[in-house]
């Protein structure tokens, strides 16, 4: 079994995880007994990643900035295959999720993760959440640094701190180290550019305030370049000013993105630059050099071979594949290679035990033990060799995990929605699965490019709605399930919000639309524009004249 | 209820006075709007003095006075809202407070070793908790990652064999 190079627990990061287990089990044995009851246990369980759903407890795991290794990959097939119900969900901020453990089996299922240097801590509850970061981190051709180290430190620095976890709300934070955002980092509480300075010093750029759920926000800069040392000094200033003054009566007010707003952000950056320079006159938060260099050498660039780039070709399968999984490398003779969780008709994110063995088995034999997942649903191979491309397809397809599409128009996120979550208004997973055996002729996926859609049930947006080039979200009017259009998002470095069409459609109307727009962008668009693009130049009101039709125009206006 | 300073069981020597009700002798318990409003009268009086804070009113807004004061007592309207986490941290940091920080109103166990670290050392505690379940409570996690207003060392530090 290859050991990849990711950060390993020592016996303090042990100890904690342990200790943290046993603190659990004792809640639920307090809950189980009657001593606390549900309102009581309700922000404990959540601190540890476990949701009362519709049918069940779902039980969210945390893959610190998408990282796994394939020792890890196996022990989250066994606990799919042992206490749930043969698979597993992997989500849009890198986390796998099951949902049908018993709330009496978690301990044990958390004692497993243990054994793997894993934990649920903090994926849930008004808490830091658990960081993510680009998923081609090291491997990526645009990259200033590998955002992992960072991100480690900040997992660390946010496990159990005593001051934020009853925060007003939940925090997210994300890390990226290229010009590049393959993080979403403007859709987040607070984010991290890794930047190089005029001097050719590289620091962090600090983004607050960005946000999706009811009030969307792109983050805006709190800090333009803050100091490696001085970063945990920085977070935690702007934490404590979240915490204090973050509403709290009104909790879909409750984020930082409404304070950062209600402010101003030149107001925000004063207030955290105060706090800021206490707490590093304190000097207890400054991170030494030698922390962060003992942290980042377990993230070492593997022992690459001496390889020249020579992409090999292959049947149409392959070669479609190739065309939209793989990615360049920053190591010649090396490939970066996507599994899509988006086979057609399929739910998006999710992956059979029997799946999650296999992509262990490519791990060992391909990637240096390694894969990522992303944000986008998907896993990532980051390192393997592009002459082993033809046997990871091949290997891959034996397990309905070789779907070509990533980054194209079936390729989407979607929340788990009514189907499964105690919040939503509507239906995600049967929008997804219509769209794509709308496109699945994959040629037409092909001629039609880079399209995002994302998918969410609720207008808490877990499907990432508003930062999908087409967005979708499930609205309930009057006991119906009805999905408004928008157009016009993007969560990468060019982020924006996207805009509401105007009325809703109904289930059995969303995926014409769709095409509609679709079909309009493919007759309108000029050389080199995606959809995102032609939208983008062209507004909102050509594709609003073709998305209805005139039959479903007549009764919208009707 | 039981209340617990420096880690034991201890009489609380102080008298909470309602906002309306004549100042009881020896140290009291006021409200910041009490403790404004008979300002001048309680620092004449020369016994201990303690303002309880509620979730929403900063240290800050005792400005000087706050280190003429022997308590101040910071409130759990309920135990999700985490406000006075970081204004124990306030107090114990930037305003240097050595006086006793009392955690008062709905928390719940899971609470207290938060509470500590940020630097809490006296507690009304909710009747069902005990001084065993409160050590208990404070002995779950050995270690923490990152410095606070109790001084522990981090694991950083340990790390490093500081």
């Amino acid at each position: 079994m290859a050991e990849p190079n990711m950060y390993r627990y020592d016996e303090f990061d042990a100890q904690f995880v342990a200790e943290r287990t046993a603190q659990f089990r004792t809640q639920v044995e307090r809950r189980l007994k009657g001593e606390l009851n549900e309102d009581q246990f309700k922000p404990l369980r959540l601190m540890n990643g476990l949701y009362l759903q519709l049918h069940a407890y779902m039980l969210r795991v945390a893959v610190p900035y998408g990282t796994l290794s394939s020792a890890q990959m196996r022990k989250l097939a066994h606990i799919a295959r042992v206490y749930d119900k043969g698979y597993g969900h992997f989500t849009t901020r890198q986390n796998i999720q099951y949902n049908w453990p018993a709330l009496v089996d978690v301990p044990d299922i958390l004692e497993e993760l243990a054994s793997v240097e894993m934990h649920a801590i903090q994926t849930s509850g008004n808490c830091i959440r658990n960081v993510t970061a680009d998923h081609f981190a090291g491997a990526a051709l645009d990259e200033i640094e590998d955002p992992r180290p960072l991100a480690e430190v900040i997992r660390q620095w946010s496990s159990l701190h005593p001051e934020f976890v009853f925060l007003p709300r939940k925090f997210k934070i994300a890390v990226s180290g290229a010009p590049n955002d393959r993080a979403a980092l403007a859709y987040h509480d607070m984010a991290i550019e890794i930047v190089k300075n005029d001097q050719g010093r590289v620091g962090y750029k600090v983004l607050v305030g960005g946000g999706m759920g009811r009030t969307p926000y792109i983050a805006q800069v709190l800090g333009d370049f803050v100091e490696k040392e001085d970063i945990l000094a920085f977070l935690e200033a702007a934490m404590r000013i979240y915490n204090q003054q973050g509403r709290r009566d009104n909790m879909y007010k409750a984020r930082i993105k409404i304070l950062t707003n209600a402010l101003g952000i030149e107001e925000m950056r004063r207030l955290t630059g105060i706090e800021f320079a206490e707490i590093k006159k304190a000097g207890t938060l400054q991170l030494p050099k030698e922390e962060l260099d003992r942290i980042t050498a377990y993230f070492a660039a593997p022992a690459f071979e001496t390889l020249e780039d020579a992409m090999p070709s292959g049947d149409a399968a392959f070669e479609a594949w190739k065309k939209t999984n793989v990615h360049k490398h920053r190591q010649p003779g090396y490939a970066i290679a996507t599994i899509s969780l988006k086979p057609i008709g399929g739910v998006p994110g999710d992956a059979s035990a029997d799946q999650m063995d296999a992509v262990a088995a490519i791990m060992d034999r391909y990637s240096l033990g390694e894969i990522r997942v992303s944000h986008e649903q998907n896993l990532v191979l980051p390192h393997v060799r592009q002459k082993d491309l033809p046997a990871i397809h091949a290997a891959l397809a034996g397990f309905d995990l070789a779907t070509p599409n990533a980054g194209l128009i079936t390729d989407i996120i979607a929340c788990p929605g009514l189907d499964y979550c105690d919040l939503a208004n509507a239906r995600s997973i049967p929008i997804a699965q219509d769209i794509a055996k709308t496109f699945a002729d994959l040629d037409r996926q092909h001629d039609i490019g880079e399209l995002k859609i994302k998918i969410s049930g609720c207008i808490n947006a877990c499907g990432h709605h508003h930062a999908g080039h087409i967005g979708i979200l499930g609205v309930d009017k009057k006991g119906v399930e009805f999905y408004q259009l928008l157009l016009g998002g993007s969560g990468a470095e060019d982020a924006s919000i996207g805009q509401i069409m105007g009325p809703g459609f109904t289930e059995h109307e969303i995926a014409g639309a769709v095409e509609r727009v679709v079909n309009l962008y493919l007759a309108k668009r000029e050389k080199g524009e995606r959809f995102l693009d032609t939208y983008r130049r062209m507004g909102m009101e050509p594709f609003k004249n073709v998305a209805y039709g005139e039959e479903l125009y007549a009764v919208h206006q009707g | 209820m039981p209340f617990i300073k420096d880690k034991a069981l201890a009489a609380d020597s102080f008298t909470a006075v309602a906002d309306d009700a004549a100042l009881a002798d020896g140290p009291v318990l006021v409200s910041l709007a009490r403790f404004q409003k008979d300002r001048e009268t309680l620092l004449a009086r020369n016994t201990a003095i303690g303002v309880r804070l509620k979730s929403d009113e900063s240290p800050e807004l005792l400005g000087e006075d706050v280190n003429r004061l022997s308590l101040v007592a910071l409130e759990f309207p309920k135990f999700r809202d985490g406000r006075a986490f970081s204004w124990a941290r306030m107090l114990r940091t930037r305003l240097g407070f050595t006086g006793e920080i009392r955690a008062v109103g709905d928390f719940l166990y899971d609470q207290l070793a938060y509470q500590h670290r940020t630097g809490f050392d006296a507690w009304e505690l909710p009747e069902n908790l005990t001084l065993d379940d409160f050590n208990r409570a404070l002995a779950e996690m050995t270690n923490v990652y990152q410095p606070s207003a109790d001084g522990k060392k981090t694991i950083r530090e340990l790390r490093a064999g500081l």
